[in-house]
């Protein structure tokens, strides 16, 4: 467990959640996938100019971070070691996976897991145990194939 | 007012999943790794999030509308479907092998790895899919 941040994932989860928070306060839930669903073709939403301050605010956040003294060489992509070309191909996967699986699913960890949850919703409780469970499997296969 | 609400409310979002290590895929993989060498950071950014949303979104959905703004936009729907947990278990494998989820994905982009891009691009073509091709019933 040497990789265990206690102090700063607590820290920043509550930053989190004060995000969500102050969201709700004009109504709206912080769920990412949905925010950038909203963005995306067909039947985008009517609503698009909170949505895309908000993924510009989520931009911002991560610039501001290092500028203001944080520390972002933790940042590891590629925990698999996958060679360079197999690591591309595995990002692009990955990402047509997450962003179809979201879409169906309805919401991602933000929306089902911070939000729905905090709402106390039987709906993201029942979304946020089936994607942890499928990605501890998922996770130990890929440990299993790939040999790391 | 919403918008400038949005904005704030992403950059401090955005600032906390930098600052809670939410930006490494290799972190996301080793709270996922429950066998190898366990890393609960994870665990700690949800228990965080969720102690201030459990308390502050009973206090925020008492009132009949939003403080600033005109009405609540919640999902209504109560029923475990099929759909939510097909979808939901399409989203654990792609967080599973790429480390990321859409929120991490986003504010990754901050620091122009091409491989981020990559994911990106596909993320909104896997939205796209998503919606050409299962769209979603209304509630």
């Amino acid at each position: 467990m040497e990789n265990f941040t206690p102090i700063p994932s607590l820290a920043g989860g509550l930053i989190i959640g004060i995000a969500a928070t102050l969201l709700l306060t004009s109504g709206r839930i912080a769920g990412i996938s949905g925010i950038l669903g909203g963005l995306t073709p067909p039947s985008a939403a009517p609503d698009k100019d909170w949505r895309f301050l908000f993924l510009i605010g989520l931009i911002a956040g991560a610039v501001l971070f290092p500028i203001m003294g944080g520390n972002i060489s933790y940042i590891s992509l590629n925990p698999y070691t996958l060679s360079e070309n197999t690591h591309y191909i595995a990002m692009g996967v990955a990402g047509l996976l997450v962003g179809f699986g979201t879409n169906m699913g309805s919401g991602c960890t933000s929306g089902h897991g911070i939000c729905g949850l905090g709402r106390l919703s039987t709906r993201s409780l029942a979304a946020t145990l089936t994607f942890m469970a499928v990605a501890v499997v998922v996770v130990f296969a890929m440990r299993m194939i790939t040999g790391s | 007012m919403t918008k400038l609400i949005a904005l704030i409310a992403g950059i401090l979002f955005g600032y906390g999943l930098t600052l809670a290590g939410m930006l490494s895929p290799a972190k996301i993989v080793g709270f996922l790794d429950i066998t190898g060498n366990w890393d609960p950071s994870l665990a700690f950014v949800m228990g965080g999030g969720l102690f201030v949303t459990v308390i502050t979104f009973k206090f925020i959905l008492k009132r009949p509308t939003p403080i600033f703004g005109g009405k609540f936009y919640l999902p209504t729907r109560q029923d475990i479907d099929r759909r939510l947990i097909i979808g939901s278990a399409i989203f654990g494998a792609g967080w599973a092998i790429g480390g990321l989820c859409p929120g991490p994905a986003i504010s990754s982009l901050a620091y122009a790895s091409p491989k981020i891009a990559v994911f990106g691009i596909a993320m909104v073509v896997g939205i796209i899919l998503a919606k050409k091709f299962f769209p979603a019933s209304p509630s």
